[in-house]
């Protein structure tokens, strides 16, 4: 769909974007020894750093891709919420304070705290960058879907915009402008989110979204024809000529009678006057000839009742077939997993002074987030039934629920969402600096460096993160950037975790059992999400049927192989010799 | 203490042994969620709380549960 600019939003989007460069360069002089840059001086307060990590952790796949995944799929999108937020229960009961007790600057730093081990070094950096890379994916593409219907611009551009910007953010000041940056986009995220919720449930449920006129229920078809230009139902696309938005309600609950809205609804009645109304979702179908490709959107009407269980979009569970099944286990497992693994998460717990402050600053975090992930449901559930969204795009269902309020509202929404973005990259970008600066040049390579050099040499690693990200983020347009997270929590979850947790719990873990976890758990992950079918008919455009492994998500083997690597491989090696911290 | 216990890391101290007693419990309910959903997925398409289906009202469950035993956590730990 085209989007018309407005100056207006145009004007909100750069004061925030304005506002948290300037915050990030006055910082700027707080960071430059190395223990600054990489931890903030472990000086931050709790409080601060609790939201902080709601800033960090709430990223593009939570906001925009779960928003959107609910609006499109149902139910399943509230599946990533509940799992998002599950694993942070790990991180508070298992991993907070040792890993505080541990480490100095990076995630390296404390499974090699026993052991001062190069190939621990090694292993660990290498799984840092990849996950980090893998989450920083969905982080680009968010921002490229973002920049489209607000500023007008291509998606590239957005993606070039926010890996320009955060690499200012992070080269700056490190991890003292990163902090404020997510203190700040956290908090406003957390609270505008509830505005927009506030909002759905004052606007109620209404038969075609409030419009008068009964609801469109023709096919569309969008061709990109090979010279890149666009039809609409076979005439050229414009701002008179388009798609149609959709989402939206047909027939709401007996119990209005003949009224066409419900009027303000509490949070319960909301969701139990949706399950008892009818709603039309979308279905897309492709096809490719000499003419181009065309995507058919055709509506189809059904009970809003079957959205708002599980098995909209892991169809398996709907069908209940054992890949499908296995596959929402799986994920479920790697979510669940994953959080506690995230190298960009961990390195968060050197920002505070002790394990004491460790805690209490996941406790305001996991009280935020999970705040926020409540409020999920309502924006996908709102968007949903909105008759606003763009059936092409659905990264932008919460954007464009804001804009069938208010176009400032849109405004303000999507500069959240993009400074959302900002927040989440320059922490994964810090943990990647970290990983190639500290681990590998450092430790592993053995260069002896100055407090100065190690700052410089993060900073240039920092520029290269950055670059590279852009680079995927362009190629990935497209996908639903929750989906595409989910990748990122199997690997750090089948990489590190199993790691992570023996090295707490089993005395007998040697060095060599946490390289060979680590190396077996991501490149197990890796491999088969590079063989999946998810992959072969997303990104390599094949049919799904001719993947090899038997379903899409790995971590329900992945995450316990890496377990059964570190024990046999430990086993097998000479007990762990005194540590030399 | 032996010197070897010096050397590991603090986390099997007593103190943290309501924590992991308090994950204990949400893997229980965690898992138990996603057998349901897996065993029955029928059921839980049931309305037994005021028109809302039990796969809401699990998910916002295990939300608030998530939350609350975080916060019982960080109470405990200061009274010690």
């Amino acid at each position: 769909m085209l989007h018309e600019t407005s100056p207006l939003a145009i004007g909100i989007f750069a004061a925030f974007v304005g506002a948290v460069l300037w915050l990030s360069f006055r910082l700027g002089r707080k960071g430059q020894s190395a223990q600054g840059y990489y931890a903030a001086h472990g000086q931050v307060h709790w409080a601060v750093n609790g939201i902080a990590f709601a800033g960090d952790y709430l990223s593009a796949a939570s906001f925009l891709g779960i928003c959107g995944m609910i609006a499109f799929h149902g139910y399943d999108g509230f599946l990533y919420s509940i799992g998002f937020l599950a694993g942070w229960v790990v991180a508070l009961f298992v991993i907070a304070e040792p890993i505080k007790e541990l480490g100095k600057f990076t995630f390296a730093d404390a499974l090699d705290a026993r052991f001062d081990s190069w190939g621990i070094k090694l292993a660990v950096a290498i799984s840092t960058l990849v996950v980090s890379v893998f989450y920083l994916i969905p982080q680009m593409v968010g921002a490229g879907s973002l920049v489209t219907p607000l500023l007008g611009l291509p998606h590239w551009v957005g993606v070039i915009l926010v890996g320009v910007a955060v690499t200012c953010i992070v080269v700056t000041a490190g991890m003292v402008s990163t902090t404020w940056v997510q203190f700040i986009k956290g908090s406003l995220l957390v609270l505008f989110c509830g505005v927009l919720t506030g909002l759905i449930l004052a606007r109620g449920l209404a038969v075609n979204a409030g419009r008068g006129e009964p609801v469109d229920l023709t096919p569309q078809v969008r061709t990109i024809r090979p010279d890149g230009t666009v039809l609409v139902d076979g005439k050229p696309q414009g701002t008179d000529h388009d798609l149609r938005p959709v989402g939206t309600i047909t027939r709401l609950p007996e119990r209005y009678g003949d009224a066409r809205a419900t009027g303000p609804l509490g949070p319960l009645a909301y969701l139990a006057a949706l399950e008892d109304s009818t709603v039309v979702t979308w279905e897309k179908t492709t096809r490719t000839d000499a003419d181009g490709t065309h995507d058919t959107f055709t509506p189809r009407e059904r009970p809003a009742a079957e959205l708002l269980r599980p098995g909209g979009y892991f169809k398996g569970l709907a069908g209940n077939t054992l890949a499908g099944r296995l596959d929402f286990a799986s994920l479920m497992l790697a979510l669940f997993c994953g959080t506690a693994s995230l190298p960009h998460i961990l390195i968060r717990y050197y920002t505070v002074k002790d394990a004491a402050a460790a805690r209490k600053s996941t406790v305001v975090g996991i009280a935020a987030i999970g705040g926020f992930y409540v409020l999920t449901l309502y924006l996908g559930l709102g968007a949903m039934t909105s008759g606003a969204l763009d059936p092409t795009d659905t990264n932008m269902a919460a954007p464009l629920l804001a804009k069938s309020f208010s176009e400032t509202l849109f405004a303000i929404i999507s500069a959240i969402a993009f400074t959302t973005v900002l927040g989440t990259v320059s922490g994964l970008i810090m943990a990647g600096s970290g990983a190639v600066a500290h681990d590998l040049v450092e430790n592993v390579c053995g260069v002896r460096m100055t407090d100065h050099e190690k700052v410089r040499v993060g900073k240039l690693a920092a520029v290269a993160l950055g670059i590279v990200a852009m680079a995927l983020g362009i190629l990935f347009k497209g996908f639903n950037v929750g989906f595409l997270v989910g990748w990122a929590f199997n690997i750090a979850a089948s990489a590190n975790l199993p790691a992570l947790v023996m090295l707490l719990f089993w005395r007998r873990t040697t060095k060599q059992g946490i390289i060979a976890a680590v190396i077996v758990g991501m490149l197990a992950s890796l491999g088969w999400i590079l063989l999946s079918a998810d992959t072969f008919e997303k990104v390599y455009g094949l049919p799904g049927s001719q993947s090899p492994m038997p379903f899409s998500q790995p971590g329900l083997v992945t995450i316990p192989l890496g377990f059964v690597v570190l024990v046999v491989v430990s086993l097998l090696t000479p007990p762990p010799s005194p540590v030399r911290r | 203490m032996t010197d070897r216990d010096a050397r590991q890391p603090r986390t099997a101290a007593p103190a943290s042994r309501l924590g992991l007693a308090l994950f204990g419990l949400y893997v229980l309910l965690y898992g138990g969620f996603i057998a349901l959903v897996l065993a029955r997925p029928d059921l839980v398409a049931e309305r037994p709380f005021g028109g809302v289906n039990l796969a809401i009202a699990c998910g916002l469950g295990l939300i608030v549960a998530a939350v609350l035993l975080s916060v019982v956590y960080m109470v405990a730990r200061a009274g010690r």
